[in-house]
This record gives structure tokens, sequence and C-alpha cells, in this order.
């Protein structure tokens, strides 16, 4: 059954009101809020951590965005830059979409990660941008896999914001096996002891959704997040039309124990440094002090 | 072959008309006692020829089609060729048994080994009691805690890969259908016995990779591997689901693909005409290579085992790193 005509051009229109409110804030300084259609004024939507003061509809944030509200002011260290997408598939379009995002976000991939101080913890964190709807490639998959790695490494807790619609569809197969590959990782940073937290933002759903980001040893999610498995457009493929209205949001999964807590992003980062201030017994000390102790044992 | 104009593939139908011709000329045989046995030789040669000429022009649609024949063997035929005595074990002890993972020990020649692979039906009650072989978080967990038994009792583990997806209800959105499935991936990198995988049908997304994080993964000939279904990827990307033959090839998805990518370490050989044409052969061939690769994964130490493992799923994926060559010319300037 196909809608009437009038109900598509609405959808169109509820579109186009979404993705102002995903890209940059429009030029001037007013912005109408998707979720309750109050006028906000965009200075004080910013001063807001970019969260509506009359119905606190989180606005998505760039990488950059969100580095500035999770890590202490000038703690971001960004490593693994260099990884660039190569067209593996030859895909029809690919490349000119890859470059299209890059000078849109000024990003190499969506996937951002580093090192930072969470109110003066240091962790390895990865953050995410809208960069071809967040999908993860070969880039992607490899930065969340070195970033953990490096976490191993340095006996650092991970934290990742994520935010993604899935696996990166022109990279076929090799997408897929992102997911497998970062999974793999994850299970070395469990054998190392390390704290692995996790924070679905809007929105985290399919090959993420179904790798690494189901796998933190603690979840996160912020209010009104889309989270899920199968999209809505790959369910309906499948045959699947009826969903109910909460379906795959933060609270829907909340309320099905697949997360721990909803936390609005005001309370993001002081929640974080209580549960890495939990985790900290099972850290061990930093490379230097073991090393340190190994030569005073062998002094002794 | 049945006689039979049933379930057969616009491409097929040649090979159908003479392997139609072939029946009818065996059945006069039997009904007129006349010895006709050179003109069905001949027959045979004639569609032996033309089989090999439709397969050698096959386009990558026409492999999701082998793959998605409703005649071609799933996981239980291959099982029951390739398996002795084989206790079928049921549940994941948590929420309920899922008919669209099926799984048990079973005896592989001498050795004792764990099997677990997505399930299809046959016809359209079978189909729906096992969910069109999409696996619901109940049937990853099953899958899961029978690895959990080989690795226990120190036992290989066989997996077969058969599904178009897994489940995406709602009941399983429910019960973390994307929990299970990561879950899986995460423990299976770390299982401390050998695993081979074989995508022996459709190598379906999530669903598949959420039980074929193996030592090694094999892919029979006609069998896909895809992040997404060609018409889901057409009416995503291309917002036109009439154009998923063209998506079928642009993504990649069939065995030789899969090689060249280096996803899977090893295409099985079908028999002529496909596995369908012929079950015992194509499982015996997929036997071999079980063989094969079990005896190589066997020489190793656990601990060498899962660092390869790890190494081999760590290494897929190709970008290119500019970093070093920054470097390169920072250090130039």
């Amino acid at each position: 059954m196909t809608p009437a005509p009038w109900f598509r051009s609405r959808g169109r229109a509820a579109r186009r009101t979404a993705r102002q409110g995903v890209d940059a804030l429009p030029d001037g300084l007013w912005t109408k809020c998707p979720g309750c259609g109050e006028i906000l004024f965009n200075k004080e939507l910013v001063k807001n951590l970019r969260v509506c003061n009359k119905c606190s509809h989180h606005y998505r944030l760039s990488a950059q965005e969100r580095i500035q509200i999770t890590a202490d002011e000038g703690t971001f260290t960004e490593i693994e830059t260099g990884l660039v997408t190569v067209n593996p598939l030859d895909f029809p379009d690919y490349e000119s979409k890859i470059t299209r995002d890059r000078a849109r976000t000024g990003l190499e991939d969506g996937m951002v990660v580093g090192t930072a101080e969470i109110a003066g913890r240091p962790v390895a964190l990865g953050v995410t941008d809208w960069f071809m709807g967040g999908s993860m490639g070969s880039v992607y998959g490899e930065k969340v896999s070195r970033l953990i790695e490096l976490a191993v490494k340095k006996k650092m807790p991970v934290v990742i914001f994520t935010m993604s619609g899935g696996a990166r569809m022109q990279e076929g197969i090799l997408s897929l096996m992102q997911m497998a590959k970062t999974a793999a990782a994850v299970a070395q940073l469990g054998k190392a002891g390390l704290p692995y937290i996790v924070v679905l933002t809007d929105p985290t759903t399919a090959g993420v959704h179904a790798s690494f980001a189901s796998l933190g040893d603690f979840i996160f999610a912020e209010p009104g997040a889309l989270v899920g498995f199968a999209g809505a457009r790959v369910a309906a493929q499948a045959g699947l039309i009826s969903r109910p209205a909460d379906f795959q949001t933060s609270e829907f999964q909340l309320e099905h124990g697949m997360i721990d807590r909803v936390v609005s992003r005001r309370e993001m980062k002081s929640t974080l440094t209580k549960v890495l201030d939990f985790c900290s017994t099972t850290v061990i000390p930093s490379p230097e002090l073991v090393e340190g102790s190994k030569e005073a044992a062998d002094a002794a | 072959m049945p006689p039979s104009n049933w379930n057969v593939l616009d491409f097929e139908k040649p090979i159908a008309e003479l392997d139609n011709q072939i029946a009818e000329i065996k059945r006069l045989t039997q009904e007129q006692g006349q010895d006709r046995s050179a003109d069905i030789a001949a027959l045979e040669c004639d569609r032996d020829r033309v089989i090999e000429e439709v397969f050698s022009n096959l386009v990558p649609w026409d492999r999701v089609l082998l793959a998605r024949h409703p005649k071609r063997p799933y996981t239980l035929d291959y099982a029951r060729v390739i398996f002795d005595d084989y206790v079928e074990l049921h549940g994941d002890r948590l929420f309920a048994d899922d008919h669209a993972m099926v799984g048990g020990v079973a005896t592989l020649d001498e050795r004792q080994v764990m099997f677990v692979g997505q399930q299809k039906g046959r016809d359209l009650k079978d189909r729906q009691y096992r969910s069109f072989g999409m696996a619901k978080p109940e049937g990853y967990r099953k899958a899961l805690r029978m690895m959990k038994l080989a690795e226990k009792f120190k036992r290989p583990v066989i997996c077969f890969v058969d599904t178009p997806a897994a489940d995406c209800s709602v009941d399983g959105e429910g019960r973390g259908i994307s929990e299970a499935i990561a879950r899986n991936m995460m423990e299976m990198s770390a299982l401390e016995t050998p695993i081979v995988a074989v995508v022996v049908g459709e190598g379906g997304s999530g669903g598949a990779i959420g039980i074929a994080v193996a030592d090694r993964v094999l892919m029979l000939e006609n069998s896909i591997y895809s992040v997404i279904p060609p018409e889901s990827c057409s009416a995503i990307l291309w917002r036109d689901p009439s154009r998923f033959k063209e998506m079928a090839a642009a993504l990649r998805i069939t065995s030789s693909d899969a090689l060249a990518l280096g996803v899977v370490d090893e295409v099985i050989e079908e028999p002529l005409g496909g596995a369908h044409r012929n079950v015992e052969a194509a499982a015996r061939a997929v036997k071999s290579a079980i063989l094969r690769h079990l005896g190589e994964l066997e020489k190793l130490s656990p601990r060498k085992l899962l660092d390869a493992r790890y190494k081999k799923f760590r290494a897929m994926g190709v970008f290119e790193d500019l970093s070093k060559k920054r470097k390169a010319e920072v250090v130039e300037q």
C-alpha cells in the first residue's frame, strides 16, 4: 500500500526539518526544535549542550562538539589520523560521496579516536560524526580496533560514543567483517581486565549496534536515541511493517534490559566519571609505574 | 533429478528440458523393454554440455538465485552425509529453543565434534517452523552455549551458515538480537578450540557472521556472502528496488569475490549444475575440506590458534594509511 501523495509530502517535510537539526545550525539566530517546535535561540542552545530546554530533545553532535563537552579542555589528542578510505569494491559513486562528506565535515572518516581526560581520568576516547551516515567501513573498524589495542597496551579504559546507521554498504562484505574485527578487539580488552564504556547516541543501529556497541561493560544511551538492530527500511523489505511507537529507542532498550541507563547529556560527564572511578581498582597502573617497580624489585 | 518443472530457475530451463527427455526415455525403456542406453548417453552428454555452458555465463544475481534455490541442500542435508551419530541438542537455557538454529554433538569420521548451523525449511509449513532460517537471539545464544560446551570438552566446532538475515522482529529486538550477535562474535574470537565455518547457502549479514568468526571460513561455490541483501541495498542506496541485479554485481557477493577480498579461505567446488543436482557429492566435498582444515588447525597450540584467529579478522578491510607518507613528507621538508 502506498501512502497518499499529501502524506508523502508531509513525510518529506518532516525529514527536511529533522535533517536541519542534524546538520550544522542553519545561519541565523534561531532554530526550530524538531522535538517540540519551540523556537530556540542558537547561543542558548549551544550553552545548553545542544539540548532543547523545553522538551530536552538531544540534537546530534559533531565529533568536535562531542569532544568539547566530554573531554577536559585541551586534553584530547587525536591518534590514527591519516587512515583513508579507498574504494575496494569499485562501488559506483562511492568516491564522490566520500569527497562530499570530507568537505562537509572536515574529517577523513566518521570515527575519531584519541586519548583524553574525563574529569582528570585518562581514557581512550572514540567519538563519531555523521559521516556517510556514520557507517562503519574498513577505516572506521580499523580505528576502533586500534583505539582498543592502544588501550590494552597502555592499560587505559575505553569510552566510545556511537552514532551509526550500520555497516557501510559501499564496502560490502568488508564492512561486515569490521563487526567481527571490532568484537574481537573488545575481547582483548576484556582479557586485559580493562573497562569498556559505550554511550549510544542517536542513531546507533544495525552493524554497529550488533557489534562493539553492544559489548560494553557499561552501556548508556542518550534520551530518545534510535537504538536497534534492523532499520525500518530493512525491516520493511523483510516484510515487517507494524512496529510499536517507542520501538528501538533508548527507553525501549532500557525497558528490555539491554542498556544500563538512559543518561541526559548534562549528566553524562559525571556519570562517566563515577563509573570510571568504580573500575579504577581493576585498572593496572600505567606502564611507567610497572617498569619502575620492576626495576625496584630487581634492585632489591 | 526428479523430472519436474517445479522449482526450476529460468536459466535452468534448458537443463530441465533435457532432464525431462532423459527421464521420459528411461520410463519408456522400463515399460517397453527396449535398450536405448545410447540415446540416453547422448542426451546426458548434451545436458552436461548445456550445464557447462549455462554455468560459465552466470551473472552475480544468478548466484543469488542458486544460493536461495528451493532445492538447494540445507544444513541438515549436509549434516546427514557428513556426520555419524548426530545427537541434536536444543535450547539456550534462557528463553526458548530456536528452530532456525540447529546443532549438536556428532562424529566426523573418528573425531567428536560440535556442529552448529542455521536451518531453512523445505515446504511452507517447515519454512515457518524454521522461521525461514532467520535465527532469533535465543538461536545465537543456543549456538554459543553449544560452542562453549565444545570448548569445555576440547572438541572442534563446525558451523554451517545459511541464513537470509538474523530475525528482525519486534520480539527479537526486545530480547537483544544485536547483543546476541555481538556476544557470539566476541566469544568466538576467543574460543579455545578450532572452529571451521562453511557458508553453504546464503551468508546473510549479521545473521551469518554471528556464527562465522572461525579459524577457517569456507564457502560453497554457488553460495553468497553479503552485508545486505541486494534488493534491500538497492532500495536504500539507490531508492530503486528494481535495480537489484545491478546491485548484486556491485556488492561483490559471490564466492570468488569473497575469496579475492580475503574474507574466506577456500571456495569448495560444487557438482556440475549446483549442489542441488548432487547433494551427496556436494556434501562429500564439504566433508573433505573440513577434514583437511581441521587437520591443520589441530596441530596448533591453543595460544597460536587464538593469535592466528585474531590476526585473521584483524587484517580484514582495505584502506590507505597516509600517516607514514605524511611523516616522510615532513622529514623531507
